[in-house]
Protein backbone atom coordinates (compact mmCIF):
# COMPACT_ATOMS: atom_id res chain seq x y z
CA UNK A 1 0.00 0.00 0.00
CA UNK A 2 1.37 3.58 -0.73
CA UNK A 3 0.59 5.86 2.27
CA UNK A 4 -2.13 8.66 1.75
CA UNK A 5 -3.54 6.27 -1.07
CA UNK A 6 -7.03 4.81 -0.28
CA UNK A 7 -8.32 2.01 -3.30
CA UNK A 8 -6.84 1.84 -6.62
CA UNK A 9 -5.14 5.01 -8.52
CA UNK A 10 -3.34 4.74 -11.95
CA UNK A 11 0.45 5.42 -11.60
CA UNK A 12 0.18 9.12 -12.68
CA UNK A 13 -2.37 9.87 -10.45
CA UNK A 14 -0.79 9.02 -6.62
CA UNK A 15 0.80 12.66 -7.04
CA UNK A 16 -0.62 15.71 -7.66
CA UNK A 17 1.05 17.56 -10.42
CA UNK A 18 -0.88 20.36 -9.96
CA UNK A 19 -0.04 21.88 -6.54
CA UNK A 20 -0.69 25.35 -4.04
CA UNK A 21 0.79 27.66 -6.65
CA UNK A 22 -1.97 26.40 -9.14
CA UNK A 23 -4.88 27.22 -6.57
CA UNK A 24 -2.76 30.93 -6.13
CA UNK A 25 -2.84 31.42 -9.99
CA UNK A 26 -6.81 31.65 -10.34
CA UNK A 27 -7.22 33.19 -6.85
CA UNK A 28 -4.51 36.10 -8.33
CA UNK A 29 -6.37 36.75 -11.63
CA UNK A 30 -9.54 36.49 -9.77
CA UNK A 31 -8.98 39.35 -7.59
CA UNK A 32 -7.72 41.13 -10.79
CA UNK A 33 -10.17 41.00 -12.67
CA UNK A 34 -13.17 41.76 -9.74
CA UNK A 35 -10.91 44.76 -8.98
CA UNK A 36 -11.14 46.29 -12.46
CA UNK A 37 -14.84 45.43 -12.81
CA UNK A 38 -15.33 47.26 -9.54
CA UNK A 39 -13.45 50.62 -11.17
CA UNK A 40 -15.71 49.81 -14.29
CA UNK A 41 -18.61 50.64 -12.17
CA UNK A 42 -18.00 53.76 -11.78
CA UNK A 43 -16.43 55.10 -14.97
CA UNK A 44 -18.44 52.98 -17.09
CA UNK A 45 -21.98 52.77 -15.35
CA UNK A 46 -21.14 55.88 -13.61
CA UNK A 47 -22.45 54.45 -9.94
CA UNK A 48 -20.67 58.13 -8.39
CA UNK A 49 -20.98 56.51 -4.97
CA UNK A 50 -17.86 53.92 -5.39
CA UNK A 51 -15.73 56.94 -7.15
CA UNK A 52 -13.36 56.92 -4.03
CA UNK A 53 -11.92 53.44 -4.70
CA UNK A 54 -11.68 53.67 -8.76
CA UNK A 55 -8.57 54.50 -8.37
CA UNK A 56 -7.64 52.04 -5.43
CA UNK A 57 -9.56 49.07 -7.82
CA UNK A 58 -7.49 50.30 -10.54
CA UNK A 59 -3.71 50.24 -8.36
CA UNK A 60 -5.43 46.51 -6.94
CA UNK A 61 -5.63 45.04 -10.47
CA UNK A 62 -2.26 46.43 -11.51
CA UNK A 63 -0.37 44.75 -8.00
CA UNK A 64 -2.28 41.44 -8.60
CA UNK A 65 -2.16 41.42 -12.55
CA UNK A 66 2.27 41.91 -12.19
CA UNK A 67 2.13 38.95 -9.55
CA UNK A 68 -0.14 36.44 -11.53
CA UNK A 69 2.12 34.75 -13.90
CA UNK A 70 4.50 34.16 -10.96
CA UNK A 71 2.84 30.86 -9.60
CA UNK A 72 3.00 29.56 -13.25
CA UNK A 73 6.89 30.05 -13.27
CA UNK A 74 7.45 29.00 -9.94
CA UNK A 75 5.78 25.71 -10.89
CA UNK A 76 7.22 25.49 -14.03
CA UNK A 77 10.51 22.89 -14.62
CA UNK A 78 11.88 25.09 -17.14
CA UNK A 79 10.06 28.65 -17.03
CA UNK A 80 12.27 30.60 -19.31
CA UNK A 81 10.50 28.28 -21.69
CA UNK A 82 7.56 30.14 -21.07
CA UNK A 83 8.63 32.34 -23.17
CA UNK A 84 8.32 30.77 -26.37
CA UNK A 85 4.65 30.60 -26.01
CA UNK A 86 4.72 34.21 -27.58
CA UNK A 87 7.14 33.66 -29.55
CA UNK A 88 6.20 30.74 -31.31
CA UNK A 89 2.41 30.44 -30.32
CA UNK A 90 0.32 27.44 -30.67
CA UNK A 91 -3.29 28.53 -32.15
CA UNK A 92 -4.95 24.86 -30.69
CA UNK A 93 -2.96 25.87 -27.29
CA UNK A 94 -5.60 28.06 -24.82
CA UNK A 95 -2.56 28.67 -22.55
CA UNK A 96 -0.86 30.20 -25.74
CA UNK A 97 -3.73 32.44 -26.65
CA UNK A 98 -4.02 33.89 -22.84
CA UNK A 99 -0.34 34.86 -22.86
CA UNK A 100 -1.60 37.54 -25.75
CA UNK A 101 -5.08 38.32 -23.48
CA UNK A 102 -3.08 38.72 -20.36
CA UNK A 103 -0.25 41.30 -22.63
CA UNK A 104 -3.37 43.23 -24.11
CA UNK A 105 -5.10 43.40 -20.85
CA UNK A 106 -1.78 44.46 -19.07
CA UNK A 107 -0.04 46.80 -21.42
CA UNK A 108 -3.36 48.29 -23.22
CA UNK A 109 -6.03 48.16 -21.05
CA UNK A 110 -4.89 48.79 -17.43
CA UNK A 111 -1.41 50.92 -17.87
CA UNK A 112 -3.24 53.07 -20.56
CA UNK A 113 -6.02 53.46 -18.26
CA UNK A 114 -4.18 54.48 -15.31
CA UNK A 115 -1.72 56.51 -16.99
CA UNK A 116 -4.82 58.99 -18.46
CA UNK A 117 -6.39 58.79 -14.87
CA UNK A 118 -3.27 59.78 -13.02
CA UNK A 119 -1.69 61.81 -16.19
CA UNK A 120 -2.66 65.49 -14.43
CA UNK A 121 -1.63 63.84 -11.35
CA UNK A 122 2.19 62.73 -12.18
CA UNK A 123 2.61 66.14 -14.90
CA UNK A 124 1.93 68.12 -11.58
CA UNK A 125 4.32 65.93 -9.07
CA UNK A 126 6.97 66.09 -12.09
CA UNK A 127 7.18 69.72 -11.36
CA UNK A 128 6.77 69.62 -7.74
CA UNK A 129 9.63 66.92 -6.47
CA UNK A 130 12.64 66.63 -6.15
CA UNK A 131 15.97 64.29 -7.26
CA UNK A 132 15.02 60.63 -8.43
CA UNK A 133 11.60 60.94 -7.61
CA UNK A 134 11.17 63.84 -9.77
CA UNK A 135 12.75 61.67 -12.88
CA UNK A 136 10.25 58.61 -12.33
CA UNK A 137 7.54 61.17 -12.66
CA UNK A 138 9.07 62.71 -15.55
CA UNK A 139 9.52 59.58 -17.13
CA UNK A 140 5.68 58.71 -16.60
CA UNK A 141 4.72 61.91 -17.99
CA UNK A 142 6.29 60.08 -21.32
CA UNK A 143 7.18 63.97 -22.19
CA UNK A 144 4.01 65.29 -22.27
CA UNK A 145 2.82 68.46 -19.74
CA UNK A 146 0.13 69.38 -21.39
CA UNK A 147 -2.98 69.05 -18.95
CA UNK A 148 -5.47 71.86 -20.05
CA UNK A 149 -8.88 71.22 -19.74
CA UNK A 150 -9.31 70.28 -22.98
CA UNK A 151 -6.50 67.94 -23.07
CA UNK A 152 -8.02 66.26 -20.01
CA UNK A 153 -11.63 66.13 -21.06
CA UNK A 154 -9.73 63.89 -24.20
CA UNK A 155 -8.35 62.23 -21.76
CA UNK A 156 -11.30 61.32 -20.18
CA UNK A 157 -12.95 59.78 -23.21
CA UNK A 158 -10.28 58.03 -24.45
CA UNK A 159 -10.27 56.09 -20.59
CA UNK A 160 -14.00 55.75 -21.03
CA UNK A 161 -13.49 53.76 -24.42
CA UNK A 162 -10.37 52.22 -22.76
CA UNK A 163 -12.59 50.98 -19.57
CA UNK A 164 -15.55 49.96 -22.12
CA UNK A 165 -12.94 47.81 -24.01
CA UNK A 166 -11.43 46.98 -20.69
CA UNK A 167 -14.77 45.18 -19.28
CA UNK A 168 -14.83 41.91 -21.77
CA UNK A 169 -11.31 42.13 -21.58
CA UNK A 170 -11.57 41.51 -17.89
CA UNK A 171 -14.30 39.12 -18.57
CA UNK A 172 -11.66 37.01 -20.97
CA UNK A 173 -9.14 37.04 -18.42
CA UNK A 174 -10.98 35.43 -15.78
CA UNK A 175 -13.06 33.34 -18.01
CA UNK A 176 -10.39 31.89 -19.50
CA UNK A 177 -8.93 30.51 -16.43
CA UNK A 178 -12.15 28.85 -15.99
CA UNK A 179 -12.22 27.73 -19.62
CA UNK A 180 -8.53 26.10 -19.07
CA UNK A 181 -10.20 23.85 -16.43
CA UNK A 182 -13.73 23.41 -17.49
CA UNK A 183 -12.15 22.36 -20.61
CA UNK A 184 -10.18 19.20 -19.49
CA UNK A 185 -12.72 16.54 -20.58
CA UNK A 186 -11.16 13.69 -18.76
CA UNK A 187 -11.86 15.14 -15.30
CA UNK A 188 -15.50 15.24 -13.97
CA UNK A 189 -14.84 17.17 -11.43
CA UNK A 190 -13.61 19.88 -13.58
CA UNK A 191 -15.50 19.50 -16.92
CA UNK A 192 -18.60 21.43 -17.19
CA UNK A 193 -19.72 24.63 -19.27
CA UNK A 194 -20.08 26.64 -16.39
CA UNK A 195 -16.86 26.17 -14.88
CA UNK A 196 -15.99 30.11 -16.93
CA UNK A 197 -19.20 31.95 -15.65
CA UNK A 198 -18.57 30.27 -11.92
CA UNK A 199 -15.30 31.48 -11.99
CA UNK A 200 -15.92 34.71 -12.97
CA UNK A 201 -18.61 35.95 -10.29
CA UNK A 202 -16.06 34.07 -7.92
CA UNK A 203 -13.60 36.66 -9.23
CA UNK A 204 -15.84 39.63 -8.95
CA UNK A 205 -16.45 38.60 -5.57
CA UNK A 206 -13.21 38.51 -4.40
CA UNK A 207 -12.13 41.87 -6.21
CA UNK A 208 -14.74 43.65 -4.69
CA UNK A 209 -14.03 42.48 -1.26
CA UNK A 210 -10.58 42.81 -1.77
CA UNK A 211 -11.02 46.42 -2.70
CA UNK A 212 -13.17 47.12 0.14
CA UNK A 213 -10.58 45.72 2.38
CA UNK A 214 -7.82 47.88 0.55
CA UNK A 215 -9.77 51.16 0.72
CA UNK A 216 -10.33 50.84 4.61
CA UNK A 217 -6.67 49.97 5.34
CA UNK A 218 -5.68 52.76 3.07
CA UNK A 219 -8.08 55.63 4.56
CA UNK A 220 -6.78 53.88 7.82
CA UNK A 221 -3.12 54.67 7.15
CA UNK A 222 -3.48 57.81 5.29
CA UNK A 223 -5.63 59.04 8.03
CA UNK A 224 -8.11 60.02 5.37
CA UNK A 225 -12.29 60.05 6.40
CA UNK A 226 -13.90 56.74 5.10
CA UNK A 227 -16.57 57.53 3.03
CA UNK A 228 -19.22 55.81 4.27
CA UNK A 229 -22.06 55.61 1.13
CA UNK A 230 -18.77 54.26 -0.75
CA UNK A 231 -18.94 51.54 1.60
CA UNK A 232 -22.09 50.66 1.97
CA UNK A 233 -22.55 50.56 -1.92
CA UNK A 234 -19.88 48.68 -2.54
CA UNK A 235 -21.23 46.38 0.12
CA UNK A 236 -24.22 46.30 -1.51
CA UNK A 237 -22.41 45.18 -5.18
CA UNK A 238 -20.62 42.78 -3.34
CA UNK A 239 -23.84 40.98 -1.63
CA UNK A 240 -25.41 41.25 -5.38
CA UNK A 241 -22.29 39.49 -6.69
CA UNK A 242 -22.36 37.13 -4.29
CA UNK A 243 -25.36 35.85 -5.05
CA UNK A 244 -25.12 35.33 -8.06
CA UNK A 245 -22.00 33.49 -7.95
CA UNK A 246 -23.36 31.48 -4.83
CA UNK A 247 -26.52 30.32 -7.11
CA UNK A 248 -24.54 29.56 -10.31
CA UNK A 249 -21.92 27.25 -7.48
CA UNK A 250 -24.88 25.61 -6.21
CA UNK A 251 -26.64 25.15 -9.62
CA UNK A 252 -23.38 23.18 -10.72
CA UNK A 253 -24.30 21.55 -7.86
CA UNK A 254 -27.44 20.69 -7.88
CA UNK A 255 -27.42 19.53 -11.70
CA UNK A 256 -24.24 17.38 -10.40
CA UNK A 257 -26.36 15.86 -7.79
CA UNK A 258 -29.53 15.14 -10.22
CA UNK A 259 -27.64 14.18 -12.97
CA UNK A 260 -25.78 11.32 -11.07
CA UNK A 261 -23.36 10.43 -14.10
CA UNK A 262 -20.74 7.41 -13.44
CA UNK A 263 -18.20 10.03 -11.25
CA UNK A 264 -20.62 11.25 -9.21
CA UNK A 265 -20.10 8.39 -6.14
CA UNK A 266 -16.62 8.89 -6.49
CA UNK A 267 -17.24 12.92 -6.10
CA UNK A 268 -19.92 12.47 -3.63
CA UNK A 269 -16.91 10.06 -1.57
CA UNK A 270 -14.96 12.73 -1.76
CA UNK A 271 -17.05 15.75 -0.43
CA UNK A 272 -17.99 13.66 2.26
CA UNK A 273 -13.97 12.86 2.99
CA UNK A 274 -11.33 14.23 1.78
CA UNK A 275 -12.90 17.79 0.85
CA UNK A 276 -15.60 17.86 3.87
CA UNK A 277 -13.63 21.00 5.66
CA UNK A 278 -12.20 22.88 2.78
CA UNK A 279 -15.56 22.73 0.92
CA UNK A 280 -18.57 21.80 3.01
CA UNK A 281 -16.94 23.85 5.98
CA UNK A 282 -14.84 26.57 4.72
CA UNK A 283 -16.30 27.19 1.49
CA UNK A 284 -19.53 26.64 1.99
CA UNK A 285 -20.35 27.17 5.43
CA UNK A 286 -17.59 29.85 6.46
CA UNK A 287 -16.67 31.60 3.36
CA UNK A 288 -20.14 32.25 1.25
CA UNK A 289 -23.09 31.73 4.14
CA UNK A 290 -21.98 34.19 7.03
CA UNK A 291 -20.69 36.51 4.58
CA UNK A 292 -23.90 36.60 2.69
CA UNK A 293 -25.73 36.91 5.89
CA UNK A 294 -24.06 39.79 7.34
CA UNK A 295 -24.39 41.53 3.79
CA UNK A 296 -28.12 40.45 3.38
CA UNK A 297 -28.62 42.27 7.59
CA UNK A 298 -27.26 45.23 6.10
CA UNK A 299 -29.64 45.47 3.56
CA UNK A 300 -32.35 44.79 6.05
CA UNK A 301 -31.40 46.36 8.81
CA UNK A 302 -29.95 49.57 9.01
CA UNK A 303 -26.91 49.69 11.69
CA UNK A 304 -24.59 51.89 13.13
CA UNK A 305 -21.56 52.96 11.27
CA UNK A 306 -19.20 50.81 13.84
CA UNK A 307 -21.03 47.78 13.70
CA UNK A 308 -21.46 48.39 9.45
CA UNK A 309 -17.51 48.90 9.23
CA UNK A 310 -17.21 45.33 11.54
CA UNK A 311 -19.67 43.65 9.64
CA UNK A 312 -18.19 44.60 6.32
CA UNK A 313 -14.52 43.55 7.56
CA UNK A 314 -15.88 40.68 8.82
CA UNK A 315 -17.84 39.62 5.28
CA UNK A 316 -14.95 40.22 3.52
CA UNK A 317 -12.23 38.25 5.03
CA UNK A 318 -14.72 35.46 5.03
CA UNK A 319 -15.43 35.82 1.48
CA UNK A 320 -11.60 36.13 0.38
CA UNK A 321 -11.51 32.98 2.75
CA UNK A 322 -14.30 31.40 0.65
CA UNK A 323 -13.01 32.01 -2.65
CA UNK A 324 -9.90 30.98 -2.43
CA UNK A 325 -11.11 27.80 -0.72
CA UNK A 326 -13.21 27.36 -3.75
CA UNK A 327 -10.26 27.41 -5.78
CA UNK A 328 -7.95 24.89 -3.46
CA UNK A 329 -11.26 22.53 -3.95
CA UNK A 330 -11.63 22.89 -7.78
CA UNK A 331 -7.71 22.89 -8.19
CA UNK A 332 -6.90 20.09 -5.45
CA UNK A 333 -10.46 18.51 -5.32
CA UNK A 334 -10.16 17.49 -8.96
CA UNK A 335 -7.15 15.98 -8.26
CA UNK A 336 -7.78 13.48 -5.44
CA UNK A 337 -9.46 10.68 -7.14
CA UNK A 338 -9.08 8.36 -9.33
CA UNK A 339 -10.27 7.95 -13.16
CA UNK A 340 -10.97 4.91 -12.52
CA UNK A 341 -13.57 6.15 -9.75
CA UNK A 342 -11.96 3.10 -7.10
CA UNK A 343 -9.25 5.60 -5.01
CA UNK A 344 -8.56 8.68 -3.68
CA UNK A 345 -5.06 10.14 -3.25
CA UNK A 346 -4.13 12.80 -0.42
CA UNK A 347 -2.11 16.12 -1.00
CA UNK A 348 0.33 17.48 1.81
CA UNK A 349 1.46 20.94 0.68
CA UNK A 350 5.22 21.21 1.22
CA UNK A 351 6.89 23.71 3.48
CA UNK A 352 10.18 25.53 2.01
CA UNK A 353 10.21 23.53 -1.47
CA UNK A 354 9.77 25.52 -5.08
CA UNK A 355 5.84 24.90 -4.79
CA UNK A 356 5.81 24.85 -1.04
CA UNK A 357 3.46 27.07 1.41
CA UNK A 358 6.34 29.72 1.88
CA UNK A 359 6.98 30.64 -1.54
CA UNK A 360 3.06 30.75 -1.65
CA UNK A 361 2.66 32.88 0.96
CA UNK A 362 5.70 34.73 -0.69
CA UNK A 363 3.57 35.32 -3.80
CA UNK A 364 0.82 36.06 -1.87
CA UNK A 365 2.24 38.95 0.24
CA UNK A 366 4.07 40.49 -3.34
CA UNK A 367 1.10 42.58 -4.48
CA UNK A 368 0.63 44.15 -1.22
CA UNK A 369 4.27 45.21 -1.45
CA UNK A 370 3.28 46.44 -4.95
CA UNK A 371 0.52 48.03 -3.44
CA UNK A 372 2.34 50.05 -1.37
CA UNK A 373 4.86 50.90 -3.73
CA UNK A 374 1.88 52.25 -6.21
CA UNK A 375 -0.25 54.05 -3.81
CA UNK A 376 3.41 55.81 -2.21
CA UNK A 377 4.06 56.99 -6.08
CA UNK A 378 0.41 57.25 -7.41
CA UNK A 379 -1.91 58.43 -4.51
CA UNK A 380 -5.21 57.28 -4.96
CA UNK A 381 -7.22 59.08 -2.04
CA UNK A 382 -6.13 62.68 -3.46
CA UNK A 383 -8.22 65.36 -4.84
CA UNK A 384 -8.38 63.77 -8.48
CA UNK A 385 -8.32 66.36 -11.14
CA UNK A 386 -10.06 63.26 -13.18
CA UNK A 387 -13.21 63.27 -15.37
CA UNK A 388 -13.46 67.06 -15.96
CA UNK A 389 -16.56 66.66 -17.90
CA UNK A 390 -17.79 64.11 -14.97
CA UNK B 1 -7.67 72.64 -35.65
CA UNK B 2 -4.07 73.21 -34.86
CA UNK B 3 -5.36 73.64 -30.95
CA UNK B 4 -7.09 70.39 -31.16
CA UNK B 5 -4.06 68.60 -32.30
CA UNK B 6 -2.21 69.79 -29.20
CA UNK B 7 -4.77 68.94 -26.89
CA UNK B 8 -4.85 65.24 -28.86
CA UNK B 9 -0.99 64.58 -29.34
CA UNK B 10 0.06 63.63 -25.65
CA UNK B 11 -1.97 60.73 -26.73
CA UNK B 12 0.42 59.54 -29.27
CA UNK B 13 3.55 59.44 -26.82
CA UNK B 14 1.62 55.62 -25.44
CA UNK B 15 1.34 54.95 -28.48
CA UNK B 16 4.62 55.46 -29.77
CA UNK B 17 6.02 53.23 -26.38
CA UNK B 18 3.31 50.57 -27.56
CA UNK B 19 4.97 50.39 -30.73
CA UNK B 20 8.07 50.45 -29.96
CA UNK B 21 7.43 47.21 -27.53
CA UNK B 22 5.89 45.46 -30.32
CA UNK B 23 8.49 46.65 -32.77
CA UNK B 24 11.40 45.52 -30.12
CA UNK B 25 9.06 41.79 -29.88
CA UNK B 26 9.73 41.36 -33.59
CA UNK B 27 12.96 41.96 -33.85
CA UNK B 28 14.08 39.65 -31.03
CA UNK B 29 11.34 37.30 -32.59
CA UNK B 30 12.69 37.32 -35.86
CA UNK B 31 16.62 36.69 -33.85
CA UNK B 32 15.67 33.70 -31.99
CA UNK B 33 13.61 31.87 -33.68
CA UNK B 34 14.95 29.66 -36.29
CA UNK B 35 14.59 30.26 -40.11
CA UNK B 36 13.33 27.20 -40.90
CA UNK B 37 10.73 26.65 -37.60
CA UNK B 38 7.37 25.66 -39.15
CA UNK B 39 8.62 23.47 -41.87
CA UNK B 40 7.64 20.15 -41.32
CA UNK B 41 5.13 21.52 -38.49
CA UNK B 42 4.55 23.41 -35.36
CA UNK B 43 8.43 22.45 -34.76
CA UNK B 44 12.26 23.59 -35.49
CA UNK B 45 13.19 20.73 -37.86
CA UNK B 46 16.93 20.96 -36.04
CA UNK B 47 15.43 19.02 -33.23
CA UNK B 48 14.79 16.15 -35.60
CA UNK B 49 19.02 16.08 -35.82
CA UNK B 50 18.83 16.11 -32.14
CA UNK B 51 16.95 13.30 -31.47
CA UNK B 52 18.57 11.52 -34.30
CA UNK B 53 22.21 12.08 -32.42
CA UNK B 54 21.16 10.15 -29.68
CA UNK B 55 22.29 6.92 -29.10
CA UNK B 56 19.95 3.96 -30.56
CA UNK B 57 18.83 1.64 -27.27
CA UNK B 58 16.04 -1.06 -28.81
CA UNK B 59 17.64 -2.92 -31.34
CA UNK B 60 14.20 -3.82 -32.70
CA UNK B 61 12.37 -7.20 -32.94
CA UNK B 62 13.53 -8.13 -36.45
CA UNK B 63 17.43 -8.13 -35.47
CA UNK B 64 16.22 -10.11 -32.41
CA UNK B 65 15.16 -12.99 -34.64
CA UNK B 66 18.02 -13.07 -36.70
CA UNK B 67 20.27 -14.60 -34.14
CA UNK B 68 17.21 -16.33 -31.77
CA UNK B 69 14.80 -17.55 -34.40
CA UNK B 70 14.44 -20.53 -32.31
CA UNK B 71 12.52 -19.00 -29.42
CA UNK B 72 11.26 -16.75 -32.34
CA UNK B 73 9.34 -19.44 -33.01
CA UNK B 74 8.25 -20.66 -29.69
CA UNK B 75 7.05 -17.15 -28.86
CA UNK B 76 5.25 -17.14 -32.23
CA UNK B 77 2.90 -19.94 -31.46
CA UNK B 78 1.66 -18.74 -28.16
CA UNK B 79 0.13 -15.77 -26.26
CA UNK B 80 3.07 -14.10 -26.11
CA UNK B 81 3.56 -13.72 -29.84
CA UNK B 82 2.77 -10.19 -29.85
CA UNK B 83 4.90 -8.95 -27.28
CA UNK B 84 8.13 -7.59 -28.59
CA UNK B 85 11.75 -9.23 -27.52
CA UNK B 86 12.57 -6.24 -25.72
CA UNK B 87 9.81 -5.59 -23.81
CA UNK B 88 10.67 -8.11 -21.49
CA UNK B 89 14.42 -8.00 -21.97
CA UNK B 90 15.23 -4.85 -22.04
CA UNK B 91 16.62 -2.48 -24.66
CA UNK B 92 19.29 -4.24 -26.82
CA UNK B 93 20.88 -2.21 -29.15
CA UNK B 94 24.67 -2.92 -27.52
CA UNK B 95 23.89 -6.47 -27.54
CA UNK B 96 22.97 -7.21 -31.42
CA UNK B 97 25.98 -4.78 -32.47
CA UNK B 98 28.47 -6.65 -30.39
CA UNK B 99 26.65 -9.82 -28.84
CA UNK B 100 29.82 -11.43 -27.44
CA UNK B 101 30.58 -8.33 -25.45
CA UNK B 102 27.89 -7.43 -24.52
CA UNK B 103 26.08 -10.38 -22.68
CA UNK B 104 22.44 -9.74 -21.72
CA UNK B 105 21.45 -10.58 -17.81
CA UNK B 106 17.86 -12.49 -17.73
CA UNK B 107 14.80 -11.04 -16.15
CA UNK B 108 13.88 -11.96 -12.82
CA UNK B 109 10.63 -13.43 -13.26
CA UNK B 110 9.64 -12.82 -9.42
CA UNK B 111 9.36 -9.31 -10.96
CA UNK B 112 9.08 -9.81 -14.93
CA UNK B 113 5.40 -11.46 -14.98
CA UNK B 114 3.69 -9.61 -12.21
CA UNK B 115 4.27 -6.35 -14.04
CA UNK B 116 1.67 -7.41 -16.38
CA UNK B 117 -0.40 -10.55 -14.65
CA UNK B 118 -1.18 -9.10 -11.19
CA UNK B 119 -4.37 -8.23 -10.32
CA UNK B 120 -5.79 -5.27 -10.91
CA UNK B 121 -9.62 -4.02 -11.08
CA UNK B 122 -8.88 -1.62 -13.56
CA UNK B 123 -7.63 -4.56 -16.44
CA UNK B 124 -10.19 -5.93 -18.51
CA UNK B 125 -12.08 -8.91 -17.19
CA UNK B 126 -9.99 -11.30 -19.75
CA UNK B 127 -6.50 -10.37 -19.54
CA UNK B 128 -4.91 -13.05 -17.69
CA UNK B 129 -4.32 -12.31 -13.99
CA UNK B 130 -3.32 -13.73 -10.56
CA UNK B 131 -2.82 -12.28 -6.79
CA UNK B 132 0.84 -13.78 -6.90
CA UNK B 133 0.69 -14.60 -3.92
CA UNK B 134 -2.12 -16.91 -3.32
CA UNK B 135 -1.61 -17.75 -7.10
CA UNK B 136 2.06 -19.41 -6.72
CA UNK B 137 3.09 -18.92 -3.06
CA UNK B 138 6.57 -17.75 -3.81
CA UNK B 139 7.32 -20.50 -6.53
CA UNK B 140 9.09 -18.97 -9.72
CA UNK B 141 6.76 -18.35 -12.37
CA UNK B 142 9.17 -20.13 -14.63
CA UNK B 143 8.81 -23.41 -13.08
CA UNK B 144 5.09 -23.95 -14.41
CA UNK B 145 5.10 -21.88 -17.49
CA UNK B 146 7.57 -21.39 -20.26
CA UNK B 147 8.20 -16.98 -20.55
CA UNK B 148 8.32 -17.38 -25.04
CA UNK B 149 5.08 -19.30 -24.59
CA UNK B 150 3.00 -19.71 -21.13
CA UNK B 151 0.71 -21.89 -21.93
CA UNK B 152 1.23 -25.18 -19.46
Amino acid sequence: MIPGVDGFMYPNEVELQWSLLIVLYPYITGLVAGAFILASLERVFRVEAVRPTYRLALLTALSFMLVAPLPLQLHLGHPERSLEMYLTPHRSSAMAMFGFVYLWYLMVVLLLEIWLEYRADIVRLAQSTTGITRLIYKALTLGSENVSTASRVIDDKVGYTVTVIGIPSAFLLHGYVGFIFGSIKANPWWSTPLMPIVFLFSAMTSGIAAVLLLYMATTKVKKVTLDMRCLDTIAKYLFYTFVIDFTLEMLDLIHRTYEADESFRSLDFMVHTRLWFSQVVLQIGMGTLIPLALLAANQLWTFAEAKRRVMYVTACCLTLVGIFAMRWNVVIGGQLFSKSFLGYTTYKVAFVTREGLIPAIGLMLLPFVIFVVLVKLLPPLGESEAHPSA
Amino acid sequence: MRRLLRDWVHLVRPALVLLAGIGIFLVVRGAVIPKAFGQYGHFRPGALDTIRQRPISFAGQDTCVMCHDDQAKVRASGRHAHVACEACHGPLALHANDPAANVPKLPDVADLCRRCHEKDAAKPRKFPQVVTVEHSQGVPCDACHKPHNPHI
